[in-house]
């Protein structure tokens, strides 16, 4: 299997989809997303595992008129599986999932993870309903499934091992969340 | 699909849509109650509202997060067996310190046939409050339309976390012969 580099896929996708709105997964797709350059319409999680795919969902019916994009890895989609049938039940056509699986969980020392162990994820959200559900090697591809918001739609991303330097994103929930319904034109409540 | 005949809904279920609608609602995400019946067909049949069917509770504290995060009011129903499935993420709304409006119809108290509802029953208040959400609890059909009202707005109009329980005997004894 061609497996990328993780942090020049994120790079090459956010710089190709510059006014989508981007959540990213606790652990490395947060590290990623923030390597590739701090924007307004980022939300970092930091942790509340399993969230990505259901907060993009949220926010992705909230906001029918932008490509929101849910970006996260193996093991934080699996904790949050069931949320792909709940995309799929919602159709939102804006939402694309983009998985960056090593088949590892990275963040706590590399254990293998079921993806590496006999999980498919592409069969797994086709399963669940996401019809348009593809291995994502082609940036190119992933990145024009966003922009056309024809969804909701599912890449799988496969990534080597490799663990690039941490690049924190800011920590501060409650500072990120302002930033970015300022970027929408939103009060803070 | 067809139309299943069903009765008049009690008046506090209606009261309850109506309180969620006017309150500018536009998100209703939910794992199915006999209590929650009435809303969750409200929402899939309101065009200005999304109803979102969720796998496990612990994803609707998610969406509805990335609701107000886009700009829409949102509300979670779930009954009180769910809320053990969303403790860890109940950090997300105290983190971001998001609006968050939870409806939770009681189980394992009033007339309670399944012993199995009994622990989650018993634990539901403290588990919210454990983690730092706000819990009020209505008992009296005459007092859920005030009820529900006054949190949703502490909820979007001062930012809190509420928790409306919704206790047993407003839903009425279970008939378990069929």
């Amino acid at each position: 299997m061609n497996r990328l580099d993780r942090r020049e896929f994120v790079a090459s996708l956010t710089a190709a989809v510059p006014d989508a709105l981007i959540v990213s997964g606790l652990g490395s797709a947060s590290y990623d997303l923030f390597a590739a350059g701090h924007r307004p319409g980022n939300f970092y999680l930091w942790g509340a595992m399993g969230a990505a795919a259901p907060l993009a969902l949220g926010l992705a019916l909230a906001q029918p008129d932008r490509s929101v994009v849910a970006v996260t890895g193996d093991g934080e989609q699996l904790m949050g599986i069931g949320s792909l049938g709940t995309i799929a039940a919602a159709r939102p056509a804006n939402l694309t999932v983009v998985v960056l699986d090593n088949g590892h969980f990275g963040e706590t020392g590399m254990q293998q993870s079921h993806t590496s162990l006999g999980t498919d994820l592409v069969a797994v959200a086709q399963g669940f309903g996401i019809s348009d559900a593809f291995v994502g090697t082609d940036v190119a591809a992933v990145a024009e499934r966003v922009l056309a918001r024809r969804g909701p739609t599912f890449a799988h991303v496969p990534i080597t091992t490799d663990e690039p330097p941490r690049a924190l994103p800011p920590r501060d929930g409650v500072a990120v969340k302002n930033d970015f319904r300022a970027a929408l034109e939103l009060p803070t409540f | 699909m067809m139309a299943r005949m069903s009765p008049a809904p009690p008046l506090w279920q209606e009261k309850i849509f109506e309180v969620l609608r006017k309150g500018g609602v536009e998100q209703i995400a939910y794992v199915p109650d006999a209590g929650h019946s009435h809303v969750i067909r409200e929402a899939h049949s309101d065009p200005g509202i999304h109803g979102v069917v969720l796998t496990t509770e612990e994803e609707g504290v998610a969406v509805v997060a990335g609701a107000w995060l886009g700009g829409q009011r949102a509300v979670l129903l779930m009954q009180s067996s769910g809320v053990g499935n969303c403790v860890n993420m109940f950090s997300l709304l105290e983190m971001c310190r998001f609006p968050f409006l939870t409806l939770v119809t009681m189980r394992g108290e009033y007339a309670e046939f399944n012993p199995w509802q009994g622990p989650m029953g018993r634990a539901t208040q403290r588990a919210f409050e454990l983690m730092g959400i706000t819990v009020v609890r209505v008992d009296d059909p005459d007092e859920v339309e005030d009820t529900v009202s006054a949190a949703l707005d502490n909820v979007f109009e001062a930012g809190e976390r509420v928790a409306v329980l919704l206790g047993q005997k407003l839903i009425g004894r279970k008939k378990w012969e069929r």
